[in-house]
């Protein structure tokens, strides 16, 4: 029989969809990777890691000290003497290949566990981190033996031992940014990844086994900053990359200093967006939201400066205070959750006494209504209005889901205050004119600027900052040049 | 008489991006929709669609069998709702109507020359008027789509006026056959030229031009929804038609309406979905949630 003349509203809501973690496996305790084996540290210490959604312990991680460092240095040194660098490119070029096809084969896994050690949403793990991880790999693969295209009538060498520190924000994909060029150019590699988030560099460690890599030329130690102290300070690394605080990388230049080492550092940011009262404004809500949002914030080069032309900005900030309220904030292993957690207690403190800052320096705040699951680390995604140029909150990284709103009236005004920053990693444009767009492209002081988007990365595209963000470049042709020197 | 005043939005130039508007959608259609949440979307499904037969080759018969379909849906599981609506030519609205006596599913016809709209105004507004005299009770005309690409909005506009007029309290949905309408900035333009001149339901298309209801094109007349409801308070239902054939498609245009406009908006007074084989791929979804295997096809009927 027929039923339900004309239908009422349904309150219609999203069941529970986490993805499944019964297919991972992670040992009980990590001990350090060192010349393809699986070693005690001989500091004999061990710390936890946790899940920042549930608070709960997933392993226990090696804490090497400056003996462990020693170790992995030497057995970089001893792999990159007598196997790496005398080998023919085109074979490395197969190692790196079979390393991004078993990260592919094994992509479910690494996205899950990366979440689980993060707080990222697995919609993010999924579809960014991992994918994007396994492309920098296949696109450095192809350069390992053409080299002598990218450096056209140039001898070039390897630097020898690379000394790699990495952040806790793309855990594997920083990994990739870092290992996959040093590799492709005859270097071995020490890698330290963040305390917080040392799994999935660590499950890479089992494909770098099972792939064959000669012993030694990948090490992965894990540890806190006094690990990552001794690597830099170690004299038999001839490379240090980090990616990182500012604070942190200021450490690192000075304690290079007077060493032959080269470095490069990518380091914070405070990134400008920019929209302009013809842009397409929808997509450029979404291009907010995806700027500020994406990965909780933690990212270095997020748009956590908004800039909007003062004939839009109400429309804007309406439209940007509704689409928040439609973000899912919760259960990062939730595959629509759009929000995830906050990577460590430490972090959310930070970030909290931020906002703090900002209300007490007269900002406007605005939170979304969304309940916050009661277990984990999780803030609110936030923005503040009425913001000046010399508020603290618009000033220092915040790496979080905190966006400050400003308004602009002239272009020379907004190009004036974005490019007013110590930081310049990246900006946003958002206009329909395309010769603003490359008006704007050549003034500001930002190493990526992009237009009608934002946060895209690709392996082909170069990616670094301008001031205290940092120096060198990661990806593309510049990515290669970090890690050669020419004769 | 057309309405002597033209909001000046109309006119105005909501730009549109579409490869943002293509990472949107990719967003919607990651959402995983599972268990109880697929259940229902699923019967909100079945009761939003219009079911359709707009052919030259149509016959009394044919519209009687669908209108019984359109209340039986599949016997074989008792409960499920009826379809929103049946969407017919003006000439076999008499038809419907008799089939559906004392029935909960409305009689939508289409007019206004359908589905080119080459004609005059009063052929179109001959058209409307019978189509309600002999019983429609919702109403779909197209716009001059000719009209609009020359940049005579004003004809366009007034041309649904007028017709507004002759329907009076009989909803008017407004078909602007996107698939002849080049750029997403048009399909908006179009969008807030119908809302503006009186539509109650803005619908993407005829079914007889390709593309028709993609999700880039039923996103974008979402959004001049949502702006026209931001700025008055006014509810517009929305009708993608043509090429959601799927139950998974569905679910994402469901997705879609959720989170642009609110789960206010999940009601076939709101959303209709304009198909004819959409139907027995929900059923065979929701048979398979019931039972676990998918029936062959031959065990929905297809009238």
């Amino acid at each position: 029989m027929p039923t339900k003349p004309t239908s009422v509203p349904t309150d219609w809501n999203y069941a529970p969809s986490p993805e499944g973690t019964s297919h991972i496996q992670l040992k009980k305790k990590y001990s350090l990777f060192i010349n393809n084996e699986w070693v005690e540290p001989l500091s004999n210490t061990y710390y936890p890691t946790v899940n920042p959604a549930t608070e709960e312990v997933l392993a226990e991680i090696a804490w090497a000290n400056e003996a462990d460092v020693d170790a992995a240095v030497r057995a970089a040194r001893n792999a990159y003497e007598n196997t790496w660098s005398q080998m023919p490119a085109h074979e490395r070029g197969k190692y790196l290949y079979r390393i991004a096809r078993m990260m592919q084969e094994r992509a479910r896994e690494f996205a899950v566990i990366e979440t689980l050690d993060g707080g990222k949403t697995i919609r993010e793990s999924r579809d960014v981190d991992v994918p994007l991880a396994c492309n920098y790999f296949f696109y450095y693969a192809g350069w390992a033996d053409k080299l002598e295209y990218a450096f056209p009538n140039q001898k070039i060498e390897p630097l020898g031992v690379a000394g790699q520190i990495i952040p806790w924000n793309f855990p594997l994909l920083m990994a990739a940014w870092k290992i996959a060029p040093a590799l492709a150019t005859g270097n071995t590699v020490v890698l330290k990844p963040s305390e917080t988030t040392p799994l999935t560099a660590l499950k890479l460690a089992e494909i770098i086994k099972d792939c064959g890599l000669p012993p030694g030329v990948v090490n992965i130690i894990t540890g806190h900053g006094d690990t990552g102290a001794a690597l830099v300070k170690h004299p038999d690394v001839n490379k240090i990359a980090f990616t990182g605080s500012t604070q942190v990388g200021k450490i690192i230049q000075r304690a290079v200093t007077g060493t032959n080492k080269k470095t490069t550092l990518e380091l914070g940011g405070k990134s400008a967006n920019i929209v302009f009262d013809d842009a397409p404004i929808d997509q450029a809500v979404e291009g907010i939201v995806n700027g500020i949002f994406f990965n909780q914030g933690h990212v270095c080069c997020a748009g956590s400066r908004l800039f909007v032309q003062e004939n839009i900005a109400p429309v804007v900030i309406q439209k940007l205070k509704a689409r928040m309220e439609s973000l899912y904030v919760g259960d990062p292993l939730d595959k629509n959750t759009d929000i995830g957690a906050i990577n460590s207690k430490e972090q959310l403190e930070t970030i909290q006494k931020y906002i703090q800052i900002g209300i007490n320096e007269g900002a406007e705040i605005f939170q979304t209504e969304c309940a916050l699951p009661t277990k984990g680390y999780f803030c609110k995604p936030t923005l503040f209005l009425n913001v000046a140029q010399s508020n603290v909150i618009s000033q220092e990284e915040i790496f979080g889901p905190v966006l400050t709103i400003q308004t602009f009236r002239s272009i020379d005004e907004v190009i004036q205050k974005a490019n007013n920053s110590p930081y310049g990693l990246a900006a946003g444009v958002w206009t329909d004119k395309g010769s603003r767009i490359f008006n704007l492209s050549t003034k500001l002081r930002a190493g990526v600027v992009w237009a009608n988007t934002y946060n895209k990365f690709d392996p082909t595209s170069p990616f670094g900052g301008f001031k205290e963000s940092g120096f060198g470049r990661e990806g593309g042709l510049h990515g290669l040049s970090a890690y050669v020197k020419s004769e | 008489m057309a309405k002597p005043f033209i909001p000046s939005e109309v006119f105005s130039n909501v730009s549109i991006d579409k490869v943002g508007v293509e990472e949107r959608i990719a967003r919607f259609q990651s959402r995983s929709i599972k268990n109880e949440a697929k259940h229902q979307g699923l019967r909100m499904v079945l009761n939003m669609i219009d079911l359709t037969t707009l052919e030259g080759k149509d016959t009394p018969g044919k519209v009687r069998q669908m209108c019984y379909k359109a209340q039986h849906l599949h016997d074989a599981f008792p409960g499920l709702p009826t379809v929103a609506a049946v969407c017919v030519y003006p000439s076999m609205v008499k038809i419907a109507k008799d089939s559906l006596v004392g029935s909960s599913v409305k009689i939508a016809s289409v007019s206004t020359a359908f589905p080119s709209g080459q004609s005059t105004h009063q052929v179109k507004i001959l058209d409307t008027q019978f189509a309600i005299d002999q019983g429609a009770d919702e109403i779909d005309m197209v716009i001059s789509r000719g009209k609009f690409l020359a940049g005579e909005y004003a004809f366009v506009y007034d041309e649904i006026a007028a017709i507004k007029e002759v329907c009076g309290k009989t909803r008017l949905k407004v078909i602007l056959e996107t698939g002849e309408l080049p750029t997403l900035d048009m399909v908006r333009k179009a969008s807030d030229i119908a809302i503006h001149a009186g539509a109650d339901f803005i619908k993407t298309s005829t079914g007889k031009i390709q593309p028709a209801a993609t999700m880039q094109v039923t996103y974008t007349m979402l959004m001049a929804i949502k702006d026209h409801y931001d700025r008055t308070g006014i509810m517009i239902g929305m009708k993608p038609a043509g090429g959601i054939s799927n139950s998974k498609l569905a679910l994402h245009n469901l997705v879609m309406v959720k989170e642009i406009l609110g789960n206010k908006w999940l009601s076939n007074e709101w959303f209709r979905f304009g198909a004819s084989s959409l139907a027995n791929d929900v059923l065979m979804q929701i048979m398979k949630s019931e039972n676990g295997n998918y029936q062959s096809a031959d065990y929905f009927t297809i009238d």
